[in-house]
């Protein structure tokens, strides 16, 4: 992987979201949003919504993290700049980590630093709230690792959005069923720590295996 | 007119047989023309063979009643479902390494195949789950990872079909299918588990069961029609695909024109 294309990527997308603040902040308004629409939609019993509330996070975040992937390449891939960081020798992947990266930094952490907040919203206790923080905090960077996946697929493709949802969702289903399940567990009085130890194994094979494949389809986009 | 004798002079000869004959589209158009037909009739012969079995030969069981006979299709359709999502990641596979053009068709004409079956094993199973568990869907881990396998059909299929330049929309979907095969394990596995935290077993459906040889013998009758007919119609698929993208070239006008004139 070449470090300094990294860096130099990673540094870039930071600096271009600090430049389009609103645009930066769009996921986590979405993420709350969404979540608020559900205690409208099943009605404000406090023992359903306290049922329900680690999946609705989840899921809400999902939903945000999957929504902000498309714009990932899309500007580099239009004016032709993805093309020419593609040129260095060993790029590929890092464009890939780098941009995920800058996904979950932009994106992604602003849903973990959020999900509490919403949490206490729904009505969740308070001792299962930092579990809830934990597996955001393990799980975000795989839908920003995975997404981007999705994302370098559907480069430039008419029906980019929904095409990434479709495809990255179904991948996305371990990390929903480990994080939603920490907290779900910790409700039944059961220890979260197998959820989040396997949810820690997803982040690690995501982190070996999805970069590989988000610079393999951004080699087929561009070629 | 020069053109089409000596193409026809050249398709005429046998071409010698290595690992990549048929990787050529010209040679697998005309082997999917032979054994296509072929495998149509295997399929309808089987079929009804097994159908007949399924119906008249084998008893009723005694706990289900006559509903069980769902299971003659239900059960071949699982299996086909299954085995043909690998199917179609294999030649994604070999197409992705090797280059060939041939592997990326068949992946393309497995998929929709692939996912008839799937939606015939959900559509089965929940005809079967109304009567004997009183419910046309539960969130039990076999029926939901088969509902997930559905959805990656789709985004494959999905993906393929939203890119217009045949060369890309082979690689992408590809690609995906591979990373799809690859994933499928770790979904399986987090269904499992996460059914097991969520729901006890209040349903069982695997239960070992003695069945009756008439049975077996009707399942796997058509299992192999199953096969068969996936078999035949992923060939001729594969065969419109390859006219459709070879159409410019010389064999394949000169078999337009030979049909045209026959």
């Amino acid at each position: 992987m070449n470090g300094a294309v990294f860096l130099a990527v990673y540094q870039r997308d930071l600096r271009l979201a600090w430049r389009r603040r609103t645009e930066a902040l769009l996921p986590v308004a979405f993420f709350v949003v969404a979540a608020s629409l559900f205690p409208l939609g099943v009605g404000p019993d406090p023992q359903v919504l306290k049922l329900i509330a680690p999946g609705v996070v989840w899921v809400c975040a999902l939903l945000a993290a999957m929504l902000s992937m498309p714009p990932l390449f899309a500007a580099d891939h239009a004016d032709g700049s993805l093309e020419q960081l593609l040129l260095a020798p060993g790029a590929g992947l890092a464009v890939a980590a780098a941009k995920a990266l800058g996904h979950w930094t932009i994106s992604g952490a602003p849903l973990v630093v959020a999900a509490p907040l919403l949490g206490l919203l729904l009505g969740l206790p308070a001792e299962e709230l930092p579990v809830l923080f934990l597996s955001l905090l393990l799980g975000t960077p795989i839908l920003s690792l995975l997404g981007g996946v999705g994302a370098a697929l559907t480069l430039g493709l008419r029906s980019a959005g929904m095409l990434v949802v479709l495809i990255v969702l179904p991948l996305a289903i371990p990390a929903l069923v480990f994080g939603a399940g920490a907290s779900a567990a910790i409700a039944s009085g059961l220890s979260a720590s197998p959820h989040l130890s396997l949810l820690g194994a997803l982040l690690i094979a995501c982190l070996v295996g999805a970069p590989p494949a988000t610079a393999a389809a951004l080699r087929i986009a561009v070629e | 007119m020069h053109a089409v004798n000596t193409t026809s002079a050249t398709t005429a000869t046998a071409p010698r047989l290595t690992w990549f004959t048929f990787a050529s589209p010209a040679n697998f158009h005309r082997l999917a023309g032979v054994l296509g037909p072929v495998c149509a009739v295997v399929a309808a012969a089987f079929a009804l063979a097994g159908l007949w079995m399924a119906f008249f030969v084998a008893p009723t069981d005694a706990v289900q009643g006559e509903v069980y006979r769902i299971i003659f299709i239900h059960v071949p359709a699982a299996w086909l479902s299954m085995v043909l999502y690998v199917a179609m990641a294999f030649w994604a596979a070999i197409g992705w390494f090797l280059n060939a053009r041939m592997a990326f068709i068949l992946a393309r004409a497995i998929a929709p195949t692939g996912a008839l079956f799937t939606v015939l094993a959900l559509w089965t199973g929940a005809l079967w789950g109304r009567p004997t568990w009183g419910a046309w869907w539960v969130w039990d881990a076999r029926l939901t990872s088969e509902l997930i396998l559905l959805f990656l059909y789709l985004g494959y299929m999905a993906l393929v079909a939203a890119i217009d330049d045949t060369r890309r929309a082979d690689k992408a979907g590809a690609l995906l299918a591979i990373v799809g095969v690859v994933n499928v394990p770790i979904i399986y596995f987090s269904v499992v588990w996460w059914n097991t935290l969520h729901q006890g077993s209040s349903l069982t459906m695997g239960k070992e069961q003695h069945m009756a040889s008439t049975m077996l013998v009707a399942m796997l009758l058509l299992t192999v029609a199953a096969w068969a007919y996936a078999f035949a119609i992923v060939f001729a698929r594969a065969r419109a695909i390859v006219l459709e993208r070879e159409g410019d070239t010389a064999w394949a006008r000169a078999l337009v024109a030979a049909s045209k004139k026959g």
